[in-house]
């Protein structure tokens, strides 16, 4: 802690039996006085104001409809960070790749997937069976071995969670690439020279290192899409916006609804966010010289100084503060 | 093979118009310590990434115990090797750098152990005995479970070179080891490689220490602009030069 000390008595000889009276700091005591009002006062409006509708809300959060919902969003949430993920790693590497096709093609997939907003391409994919009546697999060019009609393969869902992931993989592609570039080259240097394969000088040596910028950065690309689903209310699918505009159709309750939904989002970003905190610590092992302690440990530290200080003080003033 | 264990013929090296390497060779015996000097910008680093091919030379060859460095020969063809290949025959070359690059997120022990398993495959429990027998001989016990970035800088190059060694490697490739290192920590990275010469290690050290190569070389290479201009032992190079350029340069370092 930074916190600065101010010395009681300077005579160097009691040095040892000094004791440490912390600075005083009026100004932060008038500053937190007058945000706590503040707050006192936004959170009599909320709970006050009949506008709310708390009723409402409390009868339709957990309601099975919403909780579907929230579900149907996390699982577009999911799918669209795992494959977006997936597909901007083999995007980076291409284009971290020195053969100038891949590093190209990565380049393009990028350019073209940042540059169309999201909209456009989830109603693109939505209608795309109307382009393409039949997708066939086979070989290039050649004899298809079978053939799906693209209706029964792209349904609403798919094409959402295709759209999201394609859209995603374009800036994870950036993130993961800013990953690698930002570790250190003789680390590269130093695996090669000791031999180590290729593919697990990637996994082992340089993956884990660009962790380190790749999971902030992820953190809120994560946390943008579990709102970002929302957008899909455009093609009619029940996820966690459209489902609470469904309700205030039907009821008329619209703020109501939409604070479940604000509450359902805070709740997940919350979640996600806290479940960052601790991948983050995961990956800055070894990166410093000590990891930063959780906040539950500092909560725990900061009251027993407050305990310690306590008993010393009962006890009839004690010497030194550590 | 009863050759040289490191072969290094006339090679040339080049970055765009200047010529780095012009010409170098030498030749390392087998348990062998060869001490290179020379002033900054000679080619002293750039002959050592040769000798393990992490520069690509332009001219000449290098050959390790009688196998070319990321070559195979056929005839009197030499042809390019794969990256795998390269990769493979590194395992015989240690490599200890001036600034250690160890692996931060990778406790000490992980750092011995990493290539033993994955880039020659060696049973775990064979690279683990061989991990803490050979942090034992660089003082280095108790860190096993340490990150790098909680050691001094003269345990870091200790753990590298422990980390270089564990290959089994036939030679070692020091590239100014201790130049990163305050004064006071010298001395102890200093000390470990002397251990190793004494155990017979094969070993090619750039390094500005010349007491160090006093006592440890059996060969002194003085090199300036991309050539090795005398080589011979210590007291020879060291003490009564044959080139004014090599007398230039001791007047300054001595
Ligand atoms: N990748 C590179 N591209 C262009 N020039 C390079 C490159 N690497 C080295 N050089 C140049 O080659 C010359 C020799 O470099 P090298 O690092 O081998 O010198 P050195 O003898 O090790 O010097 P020092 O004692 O300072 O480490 C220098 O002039 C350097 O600027
Ligand atoms: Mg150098």
């Amino acid at each position: 802690m930074s916190a600065s000390f101010v010395l009681e008595e300077t005579t160097a000889e009691s040095a040892g039996s000094l004791t440490v009276i912390r600075a005083r700091r009026p100004g932060r005591w008038a500053a937190g006085a007058v945000v706590a009002v503040l707050l006192a006062m936004a959170a009599n409006a909320l709970v006050t104001n009949p506008a709310w509708d708390w009723p409402v809300v409390a009868a339709y959060l957990f309601h099975p409809s919403v909780l579907h919902a929230v579900l149907f969003t996390m699982e577009l949430t999911a799918l669209g960070i795992v494959l977006g993920f997936l597909l901007g790693t083999v995007l980076a590497l291409m284009r971290l790749s020195h053969v100038p096709l891949l590093a190209s093609v990565a380049w393009g997939y990028v350019w073209l997937f940042r540059s169309v907003p999201l909209i456009l391409q989830l109603l693109f994919w939505y209608n795309l069976a109307a382009l393409y009546k039949q997708i066939s697999f086979g070989v290039p060019f050649g004899p298809a071995f079978f053939s799906v009609g693209s209706m029964d393969l792209i349904g609403p869902v798919t094409a959402a969670a295709l759209g999201l992931a394609l859209h995603q993989a374009a800036y994870a592609a950036e993130i993961v690439r800013g990953g690698f570039l930002s570790v250190d080259p003789g680390q590269l240097e130093a695996a090669a020279a000791l031999g180590i394969p290729r593919a697990r000088q990637i996994v082992r040596i340089q993956l884990p290192q660009a962790m380190r910028s790749i999971v902030p950065a992820a953190g809120n690309e994560i946390i943008g899409l579990v709102k970002g689903t929302s957008v899909v209310y455009i093609m009619a699918l029940p996820e966690l916006f459209y489902q609470v505009q469904v309700i205030y159709n039907r009821n008329g309750r619209v703020i109501a609804m939409l604070l479940v939904a604000a509450i359902w989002y805070l709740v997940l970003t919350t979640v996600l966010s806290v479940g960052q905190y601790y991948v983050e610590r995961r990956f800055g092992r070894g990166l410093a010289r000590a990891l930063p302690p959780t906040p539950v440990w500092r909560v725990r530290r900061v009251l027993a100084v407050r305990r310690a200080a306590r008993r010393r003080r009962s006890a009839g003033g004690g010497d030194e503060e550590r | 093979m009863s050759g040289p264990m490191v072969d290094v013929r006339g090679v040339y090296k080049s970055y765009g118009s200047l010529d780095v390497l012009r010409g170098v060779d030498l030749r390392v015996e087998a348990g062998e310590v060869t001490v290179v000097i020379g002033p900054s910008g000679s080619g002293k680093s750039t002959l050592l990434r040769s000798i393990n091919h992490l520069e690509k030379i332009d001219r000449g060859y290098v050959t390790i115990d009688g196998e070319f460095v990321g070559y195979r020969r056929s005839g009197d063809r030499l042809y390019e090797l794969k990256e795998r290949d390269i990769l493979r025959q590194r395992t015989h070359i240690g490599f200890v750098f001036q600034n250690f690059h160890l692996f931060p997120h990778l406790t000490v022990r992980q750092n011995v152990t990493e290539a033993p398993l994955s880039a020659q495959g060696r049973p775990r429990d064979q690279v683990e005995a061989l991990a803490t027998e050979l942090l034992e001989q660089v003082g280095l016990s108790g860190k096993a479970g340490a990150y790098p970035r909680q050691l001094s800088g003269g345990q870091q190059q200790r753990v590298a070179i422990a980390r270089a060694l564990a290959l089994r490697p036939k030679v070692v490739l020091f590239d100014e080891p201790t130049s990163a290192l305050d004064p006071e920590l010298v001395g102890e990275v200093l000390e470990v490689m002397k251990a190793l010469a004494r155990g017979g290690t094969t070993m090619i050290v750039v390094t500005h220490e010349i007491g160090f190569a006093r006592e440890v070389a059996d060969t002194v290479a003085f090199m300036d602009a991309g050539r090795i201009v005398e080589q011979g032992p210590p007291p020879q190079v060291l003490d009564r030069p044959r080139h004014d350029r090599t007398r230039a340069f001791l007047s300054k370092v001595l």
